[in-house]
């Protein structure tokens, strides 16, 4: 399953219940203010860290840049993609959450 | 593949219409099928043909109604969540004596059980919204 992430982990916890409610090995795309979500040494890396262990995580491009965030910046593991990218895995998994 | 697109957000508020738009060209580059969009909630202000953003900024309403007339693609707007918000074809503001129709070109305005229709079509549902 995809569960879609769009809003910073500083402003609403719907990143952490994602993690809290999805099984894991499932697929969770951060868009929008949730890219904040991947960076390493903020608040909740650990978190994050221990979460790339369970889940697959990936990080959309466009909003990545759109706020200035260079890969560098990233958490290990976190995996980064496109729109095109972010078709793909809809149409990889079989349902679609989008925790908004 | 089939998706169908919801949008519960409207334009320039945050970042989901923006994100549906692009998902949605994606998705028809990728050879997949869009169902239907579905416009609810805040998110029929999309359908607003009255909108007229700066030049230098994009605009979200034409942007729709250009991508529809492009895919032939379905825009539902909910009458519902249009009639407390103002959005009205030509059929809707004679009936209820509003001086001006305000829908913008590849919109239509129909009702909820076109969402559910949506949801049994697609294969993926993806919703967009705050």
């Amino acid at each position: 399953m995809l569960h879609t992430v769009n809003k910073s982990p500083f402003q609403k916890n719907s990143f952490d219940t994602s993690l809290r409610l999805s099984r894991k090995g499932s697929d969770i795309l951060l868009i929008e203010d949730a890219v904040y979500a991947a960076l390493k040494d903020s608040a909740i890396a650990k978190t994050v860290k221990q979460a790339v262990t369970t889940h697959s995580i990936y990080v959309l491009e466009p909003d990545l840049m759109a706020r200035g965030l260079q890969p560098a910046r990233l958490i290990k593991g976190i995996q980064i993609v496109g729109y095109e990218g972010f078709v793909e895995l809809a149409v990889k998994n079989d349902k679609v959450q989008s925790w908004l | 593949m089939k998706f169908g697109i919801v949008i519960n957000e409207g334009p320039y508020q945050h970042q989901s219409s923006d994100t549906a738009y692009h998902f949605t060209k994606a998705a028809l580059a990728a050879g997949h099928t869009i169902v239907r969009v579905f416009y609810y909630h805040d998110g029929v202000n999309n359908g607003n043909n009255l909108a007229t953003p700066p030049q230098d900024d994009r605009d979200i309403v034409k942007r729709w109604s250009a991508l529809s007339k492009e895919h032939n693609l379905d825009l539902v707007v909910c009458v519902a969540a249009a009639q407390r918000r103002g959005i009205v074809d030509a059929d809707q503001a004679k009936r209820s004596g509003k001086h001006a129709e305000n829908l913008a070109d590849g919109f239509r305005i129909s009702g909820l059980g076109q969402l559910i229709e949506t949801g049994i079509e697609a294969d993926r549902l993806m919703v967009f919204g705050d």
